[in-house]
């Protein structure tokens, strides 16, 4: 666990990662979570997104939705600095087995080594998995 | 022949399942997060470029690859991109379904 920081007026501000491990529109893990980062953001934590795995799939640019029915949400994910949202992590084994790099993505992003989002998830204080 | 169709992402083992028991001349068709697999370049090219080369033939559900910020030219060459009217097509052709759900 890490040290908390006191604030003097608003109390103990915690470690809150979100961990997003699934493609979006498939299930609705993708939808959800952006929704719990959105409404915690309101409680001035310091809050990180780590995408793993399928996850990276959510930051791809140019998702054309029209021919499934279905709401593109990825622009969320640029609204997300408004909402002092900005530190965002993305896997970098993840992407290479999907022939991905960051300039696929549609936020900029800091790409971490295993070892470095190991480090980075053992720092947190709370992990919220989706 | 039968129509597979597999709609989980290559990280469960829908795919795998339905590459080790479809057969020669039936197809094989990728939809919702099936489709991040017919993309060229990822760890998995090999392994559908192996089911094509054993006589499966290999569709992908173009609507559900656009919605993903895929365009139908990153397919692996050899793939069919089907539209929705091919996927009923592609039914009323094979004599069942087997979903790998």
């Amino acid at each position: 666990m890490s040290e908390e920081m006191m604030d003097d007026e608003e109390g103990v501000i915690k470690k809150f990662m979100y961990v997003n491990r699934k493609a979006p529109y498939g299930s609705i893990y993708a939808l959800e979570s952006l929704e719990v980062v959105l409404i915690g953001a309101a409680f001035d934590q310091d809050v990180s997104l780590a995408f793993i795995d399928d996850g990276v799939y959510q930051l791809m640019k140019g998702q054309r939705t029209s021919g499934i029915g279905m709401k593109d949400f990825s622009p969320t994910y640029r609204a997300l600095e408004m909402y002092d949202v900005e530190k965002l992590y993305v896997d970098q084994d993840s992407l290479a087995a999907r022939n991905l790099t960051a300039d696929d993505l549609i936020v900029p992003v800091e790409v971490l080594s295993s070892a470095e989002m190991a480090d980075l998830m053992e720092d947190q204080d709370v992990v919220l998995s989706f | 022949m039968l129509l597979h169709t597999v709609n989980k992402s290559f990280e469960r083992n829908s795919l795998d399942a339905c590459l080790r028991l479809a057969k020669a001349g039936s197809t094989v068709l990728l939809i919702e997060d099936g489709v991040y697999a017919a993309v060229q370049g990822t760890c998995l090219e090999g392994k559908l470029k192996q089911a094509m080369d054993t006589g499966i033939n290999l569709c992908v559900l173009a609507p559900d690859l656009l919605a993903r910020g895929f365009a139908t030219d990153k397919v692996i060459a050899g793939i069919n991109a089907v539209d929705y009217a091919g996927f009923v097509q592609l039914a009323a052709d094979h004599s069942s379904v087997q979903s790998w759900l």
